[in-house]
């Protein structure tokens, strides 16, 4: 019987609210699956749109970007740059027949463990049906 | 090949209870580069740490990683023992595997995989960083104080008698702001004059103190410790040096104009003193209302001024201050009557706010402290008073609580008691929020002794018939409806920030809240810092609040600046952006989108102020070329990382 897909997700999370809210689910005992690994950068805005193509030329099945929420950047307006790159990023990744559901960005603040586990319970219900990501995969 | 030391903590059974430590190790010790690994059950002990220590001088490591708890919380403590056994504190990384893992998953082999990824991508991480030391900056020990009124004062008294300078701005001709309007404070019905005066000539006679009144801030630039403020001094017209105060200028003054202190209550003259007791005590000549400055439009003002102190020809004047500290004590304004369709949109004469009531009762106000109808000039029999006008309303107005309102109402309404003992108090409330040293009795004392009745419920529309003020409202407890031939009304208006705190706001690249208020930088933990290091915030700017709470803020803020001004020399995190001159092609996108205007072009390269270089990485992310990047988080560690964490 074929394996259950587990799908390998890397998260960029900003250090000031997304990773500080990733780490209240944890302070809060909140569960959610362990496909995400997460990497914290400085801002969303920091995050390049290279950083997404290499993690799914890697082999990812799945990119999140989370940040500060518009307006409450720590960086007064980093995340706002992040939303318009992101935007644009996400066009191009559909433009080349990437599943749009692959590539997501979330606003999770330091207060929203409780968000943060859903998004993440939510990507990966999401990224199963899809299967591995092949499209951009470097060793396919 | 650096060589790398993994430290892996149990954290008890915290991390040790999801994550098979003992198999992470030996995963880990078989990375590339690691020539030690081990777990042990708490790192951030004392024999933990001295674990790090040993190993580090033993094994001759060039970096640790520490696989533990979220690095908000120990990543000092570790960085400290990597330094005292010899290292840079940029050669430890932390892998966060209890907050982001062991505590988050269930599945052993699962969340062991994981802790396996997170710590491999921190060494990939640490392998590559830069030894960095922080950046030191001298200080300049003098401080802006922006906003005059009671938080303003209070921060700049506290400052100057810790023995640092201060420049305080206030836009207005005097000091006081709305603290200066009241006629009474609760909870203790002091006289609010009575107490804020001596503060103002405190801060007018402190050597310490340099006063600027209208006078606005135009343009910062600068960091922390070494701010540089342009300041707009507008023309007076009148030399504070030479006035004497003798009055004989607004009385041949043939304009009348709205009195902004009195709130539209009572008129003044193109030139005029604010209140008797304005700090500085001169007079200021309103140039938007005065006919004109040229002899041949007016000219009565200079005529009669014996002293001569009346200089037409003055212009504004741009001053230059540096400063190291800054605090923001902007204020608040009264959300306008206009706004309130169902009360008449402020055009009926006896609806008042709660600063025009304030001045009725006002000893030196315009009845001279009798409460009297403006309409009629008659005393009011029946007052309504409404709370919640503006505030608590997401849907129309404004969302939050105002905080002030309940206590001043209940204020509002015992003091017409005190004035007018036949009169009938009632105030209209959705609840009473009566928290505070002696705020709930007081609201008692207003029920108990002075009667006034509280109605649960909102008053639906008010409107002028018959020369009365007929409100109709409904009282919730009792499931009734509510008409009152009322004579007055007073509106308890919402707080709202002070109007052009916004722009300073943007001047200053501080952040705002929803509703306008400057942010702090942790609502719990960091409450009267902005976001921007060095910049403080006190009073009503940030939020709602009352007089002692502001005083509180205030002295809060000036204790954090000196905290600043105190420093011979200020450091700062060295993860700042780099340039790579040969990929740089000063095409400027990165200067940009700086927010910290940290980046410039010089001869054609991109050049990073260090200093004002926060490190967050928007300049390399948008970089087309990567010729900028963060220290220590380069997009070379950012690929390596993703490597690691799928699997690599």
């Amino acid at each position: 019987m074929a394996e259950v897909f587990e799908p390998k997700i890397v998260a960029f999370l900003c250090k000031w609210c997304s990773s500080a809210g990733s780490d209240l689910a944890g302070v809060s005992r909140m569960e959610y699956p362990p496909n995400v690994v997460p990497i914290q950068v400085m801002c969303s805005g920091s995050v390049s749109p290279l950083y997404i193509l290499s993690a799914f030329n890697k082999g990812a099945d799945g990119v999140l970007v989370s940040g500060c929420h518009p307006g409450d950047c720590h960086y007064i307006k980093g995340n706002f740059y992040a939303r318009r790159r992101i935007a644009l990023v996400k066009r191009l990744l559909e433009f080349i027949g990437l599943e749009p559901q692959r590539f997501q960005m979330s606003w999770v603040s330091a207060a929203e463990g409780t968000k943060y586990t859903q998004i993440i319970k939510d990507f990966v219900q999401e990224l199963k049906p899809l299967g591995p990501q092949t499209k951009l995969r470097r060793d396919l | 090949m650096k060589r790398t030391g993994v430290f892996i903590c149990h954290c008890g059974i915290n991390i040790a209870g999801t994550v098979d430590v003992k198999k992470a190790a030996k995963e880990l010790a078989k990375h590339k580069g690691v020539v030690h690994s081990e777990e042990y059950v708490y790192m951030c002990s004392d024999p933990g740490q001295n674990l790090i220590i040993d190993a580090i001088k033993e094994k001759k490591l060039d970096n640790v990683v520490i696989a533990c708890c979220s690095p908000t919380l120990h990543e000092t403590t570790f960085r400290n023992a990597a330094k005292s056994a010899g290292i840079n504190t940029f050669q430890c990384e932390i892998a966060n595997i209890r907050e982001q893992c062991s505590w988050v998953h269930k599945d052993m082999n699962k969340a062991t995989d994981k802790a396996v990824k997170i710590t491999k991508s921190a060494v990939e991480r640490v392998r590559r960083n830069e030894s960095l030391e922080p950046i030191s900056v001298p200080v300049t020990r003098r401080a802006l104080v922006i906003g005059g009124g009671i938080a303003g004062i209070q921060s700049a008294l506290d400052l100057a008698n810790s023995g640092f300078e201060v420049v305080l701005v206030e836009r207005s001709p005097s000091i006081g702001g709305h603290m200066i309007q009241l006629s009474e404070t609760f909870p203790t019905l002091d006289c609010s004059q009575c107490i804020l005066t001596p503060k103002m000539v405190e801060v007018s006679k402190h050597p310490k103190i340099k006063l600027m009144t209208y006078s606005e801030v135009q343009e910062i630039s600068g960091y922390v410790g070494n701010f540089k403020v342009k300041i707009l001094k507008k023309p007076t017209y009148v030399d504070p040096d030479k006035c004497t105060l003798c009055d004989e200028c607004s009385k041949v003054c043939p304009v009348v104009t709205s009195n902004e202190f009195d709130l539209g209550l009572t008129g003044r003259r193109a030139i005029y003193i604010p209140f008797p007791q304005a700090i500085p005590a001169t007079y200021t000549l309103d140039i938007k209302s005065c006919p004109g400055l040229l002899p041949i439009a007016c000219g009565k003002c200079a005529d009669v001024c014996e002293p001569g102190a009346i200089d037409y020809d003055m212009k504004p004047k741009i001053v230059e201050e540096e400063v190291g500290a800054i605090i923001v004590a902007t204020g608040y304004d009264l959300y306008d009557k206009e706004n309130m369709a169902e009360y008449g949109y402020g055009k009926y004469a006896d609806v008042l706010d709660g600063l025009q009531f304030e001045r009725l009762c006002s000893a030196s106000g315009p009845t001279m402290g009798k409460i009297l109808r403006p309409s009629d000039h008659k005393e009011p029999k029946e007052v309504v008073f409404i709370q919640c006008v503006g505030s608590r309303d997401p849907e129309l107005h404004c969302a939050y609580c105002s905080k002030i309102c309940c206590m001043y109402t209940a204020k509002h309404a015992m003091l017409y008691k005190h004035h007018v003992h036949d009169g009938q108090a009632y105030i209209f409330y959705i609840d009473i929020r009566s928290g505070g040293k002696g705020y709930e009795e007081f609201v008692q004392r207003a029920v108990e002794e002075d009667g006034v009745l509280y109605l649960r419920g909102k008053v639906s529309k008010i409107f002028e018939e018959k020369g009365k003020i007929k409100v109709w409202g409904v009282d919730t407890l009792a499931g009734k409806d509510i008409e009152i031939d009322a004579d007055m009304v007073v509106l308890a208006t919402a707080m709202r920030p002070s109007q052009g705190a916004e722009e300073l706001a943007k001047k200053l690249k501080i952040a705002m809240d929803k509703d306008g208020f400057l942010s702090e930088a942790h609502p719990k933990l960091r409450p009267v810092e902005s976001v921007t290091s060095g910049m403080f915030l006190a009073g009503a700017a940030q939020a709602p609040k009352d007089i002692p709470e502001a005083v509180a803020q205030a002295s809060g803020a000036a204790a954090k600046a000196i905290s600043i001004l105190s420093q011979d020399r200020l450091y700062h995190a060295p993860t700042v952006a780099k340039v790579n001159l040969n990929l740089c092609t000063g095409c400027g996108m990165c200067v940009e989108v700086c927010p910290y205007e940290a980046l410039s072009l010089k001869d054609g390269k991109v050049e990073v102020n260090e200093v004002l270089c926060e490190g967050c990485g928007t300049c390399s992310a948008t970089c087309l070329r990567a010729a900028i990047q963060v220290k220590n988080l380069t997009p070379l560690q950012v690929h390596e990382m993703i490597s690691i964490s799928l699997g690599g």
